[in-house]
């Protein structure tokens, strides 16, 4: 199968009742991409997997799995994608490797068919295949599903949030996993609610709200839509919010994990700032300049809405 | 094919590592063989009587001894005037109240036999109607034999009355094929319902849509293991009716296993095609629920149809279960061949084959 493009949307439109889920969203996914989905938790992100793979048919708009139209061939596109939910979602009362099994046997091959794709992370399960997939750690149920949903070699891949509730040590040996499956050519589209993970794909969507902000590589999207940011702490943290959005040329000031980020016009004289504050009774005030991330570009997308 | 058996397997690997069901399927039959049929009688006994004595003759004192040496009777009091008889019957004491009037036994030898009275307590309706007509029957024959010793011509000529098929007419015969049939729409209603919406709770079956497997394939997994659970469970039931109670079917087993498989078939059909159209649990619980009382109480399980009116009638031709509930009575108790039942087989096929499709287009890969 040569089709160009491994996941292609063209005007995508979904709607729950009068609410509408995805709104008009268009992108590619190239062959061999690892693709990543970057939204808050009612983006929408789980409704473009659901039309994706064929779990939904979309209210506008069209989309292609691996050249197939995903309304018109949806049987071929089951046989050519895996999916892994964001709820874990294989039998809890069956045992890794009689999960695994069942899955290879719906889909018409043997584990050992494809036990190469799957070797490098069914390897750390190994020693636990007579438990039952229930009483597995988070990490581990994780890399059985994502073993399930490789057993048939899809040619693209879709996960589904795989990091939320994982700890950060198997997060990390998480995406070293799919950097690995990437080099096996296997496109993969894949969401997450942590802007941190956006840097380990080939390219980002942001979305928020059904409607997609912006799509490039992560760099790229930083560099488009980056401003001087500046980093701000000391003393009473919320008042401090309150009058760093009084400072001039400050555009925003947002909380940002234990220090406030202020997004800044050229004009802004960061010494001065830092003088003023410490004259309206603030101790210790840091202020210093940063790079500007992923997060820090998506509130600024998702402000100007 | 293969896909189907992998199914299979899966299903039955759940089913025996499940902590509720296999109990489910073992010990419900046994529960309810051998407690319902002790319970579930309809036969009236110990009804209480009291008479009113105005008459106080031979006759009179006869009625009384006969009565209270009725088994379904027991002569509570005999009393003096109606009032004192009316107060017994309210404080709940006595179910039924007979009045001989005076002149009874002289009248009877004019052969101008006074009337006597009966009043019974219908609060209980059966045990009323029932205790009244036990009573009616002591004094009948208490009449014919002192007409026979007096040498008078018998007053009534009494009605023999022989019951075919359960000449005893034992309320338990009668209910034991009904209470096979309640357990075949319990398990094989119920236990598919769950299982199937039991998959949408766990989100299992979000995985299972977007492999290739065809829903005609993933349905029938679903059913085939509770038609086997069925025929289990109507085995054991089986065993017990002829081990306990020493019933077993007058005519063919067979006939009563090909007609058990087409119900199963049906409910089965119709749990799963409940459980795709549901949520939650306690959706598919709560319609199931509903359809289930309206096939026990509606299907002549209980009460015959044919005193049902017209229109209740005419909605039992649409409940499976009452084309079951004939053939297993009708083999069971009357020993009736496949000839004499055959229309109830077809409607209970066509039943099968509707419902198991109803299943199938019911569940939707993609919504």
């Amino acid at each position: 199968m040569n089709a160009r493009y491994a996941i292609e949307i063209d005007g995508l439109t979904k709607r729950y009742g009068s609410m509408t889920a995805l709104d008009r969203v268009s992108f590619r996914v190239e062959r061999g991409e690892l693709f990543g989905l970057i939204g808050p938790d009612g983006a929408g992100k789980t409704t473009l997997f659901r039309l994706l793979t064929t779990l939904m048919n979309p209210d506008e708009g069209t989309a292609a799995v691996d050249g197939l139209d995903c309304v018109a061939s949806y049987r071929q596109i089951r046989s050519r994608v895996g999916y892994m939910p964001g709820r874990f979602s294989l039998y809890a009362d069956l045992s890794v490797e009689e999960n695994l099994a069942f899955f290879a046997a719906l889909f018409g091959v043997r584990v050992a068919d494809n036990y190469d794709l799957i070797a490098p992370i069914y390897r750390q399960i190994e020693p636990f295949r007579t438990r039952r997939a229930g009483k597995l750690s988070g990490g581990m149920k994780q890399k059985l599903a994502l073993c399930c949903a490789l057993i048939h070699r899809p040619s693209v891949l879709f996960l589904d949030e795989p990091t939320t509730g994982v700890d950060a040590v198997s997060r990390s040996e998480f995406w070293d996993m799919l950097a690995e499956l990437k080099a096996k050519e296997i496109s993969i589209l894949v969401s997450t609610p942590y802007m941190d993970e956006a840097d380990r794909c080939d390219r980002i969507a942001l979305i928020n709200e059904g409607h997609l902000l912006a799509v490039d590589s992560p760099r790229g999207i930083v560099s488009a839509y980056g401003e001087r940011i500046y980093t701000l702490s000391g003393g009473d943290m919320y008042a401090l919010l309150l009058a760093a959005r009084r400072l001039p040329h400050v555009r925003r000031c947002c909380p940002f994990g234990a220090a406030h980020h202020l997004s800044v016009d050229a004009d802004f004289d960061a010494a001065a700032c830092r003088r003023q504050l410490m004259d309206e009774g603030f101790a210790d005030v840091a202020l210093q300049p940063a790079e500007s991330g992923i997060e820090d570009v998506f509130i600024k997308l998702m402000n100007h809405e | 094919m293969r896909t189907l058996s992998v199914l299979l397997q899966k299903e039955f690997r759940q089913l025996s590592r499940n902590k509720f069901v296999p109990k489910v399927i073992v010990l419900f039959p046994i529960m309810v063989m051998l407690v319902i049929p002790w319970v579930t009688t309809m036969d009236v006994r110990n009804v209480g009587v009291t008479v009113v004595d105005d008459d106080r003759s031979t006759l009179s004192r006869r009625l009384v001894d006969n009565i209270d040496a009725s088994e379904y009777l027991s002569v509570i009091a005999v009393c003096d005037d109606y009032a004192a008889a009316l107060a017994l019957l309210e404080a709940g004491e006595t179910d039924a109240i007979l009045e001989i009037p005076d002149d009874c036994e002289s009248s009877l030898l004019e052969g101008r036999l006074k009337k006597m009275n009966i009043s019974a307590n219908g609060v209980n309706a059966m045990k009323g109607s029932l205790g009244s007509r036990y009573l009616m029957g002591a004094i009948a024959q208490t009449l014919a034999e002192v007409q026979a010793e007096k040498g008078l011509p018998a007053s009534v000529e009494p009605t023999v009355v022989r019951n075919f098929y359960n000449p005893t007419l034992e309320y338990r015969n009668y209910m034991v094929p009904a209470l096979m049939i309640m357990l075949l729409v319990m398990i094989c209603g119920f236990l598919p319902a769950l299982n199937l919406v039991g998959e949408k709770e766990t989100g299992t079956i979000e995985q299972i849509n977007v492999t290739p497997v065809g829903r005609f394939t993933f349905t029938l997994a679903k059913l085939i293991p509770f038609w086997l659970v069925g025929l289990v469970v109507l085995s054991i039931a089986m065993l017990l009716a002829w081990g306990v109670y020493a019933l077993s079917p007058a005519g063919s087993v067979a006939g009563i296993y090909a007609a058990a498989l087409l119900f199963v078939f049906t409910m089965s059909g119709l749990g799963v095609a409940i459980a795709n159209k549901s949520d939650t649990m306690q959706q598919a619980m709560f319609v199931m629920f509903f359809i289930v009382i309206i096939f026990i109480l509606m299907s002549g399980l209980l009460t015959p149809i044919d005193s049902m009116p017209a229109w209740a009638q005419k909605i039992t031709l649409f409940l499976p279960p009452r084309y079951f509930i004939e053939i297993m009575r009708s083999i069971y108790l009357k020993g009736a061949t496949f000839g004499d039942l055959w229309h109830d087989f077809a409607a209970l096929g066509v039943f099968a084959v509707v419902f198991d499709l109803i299943a199938v287009a019911a569940y939707k890969k993609r919504s």
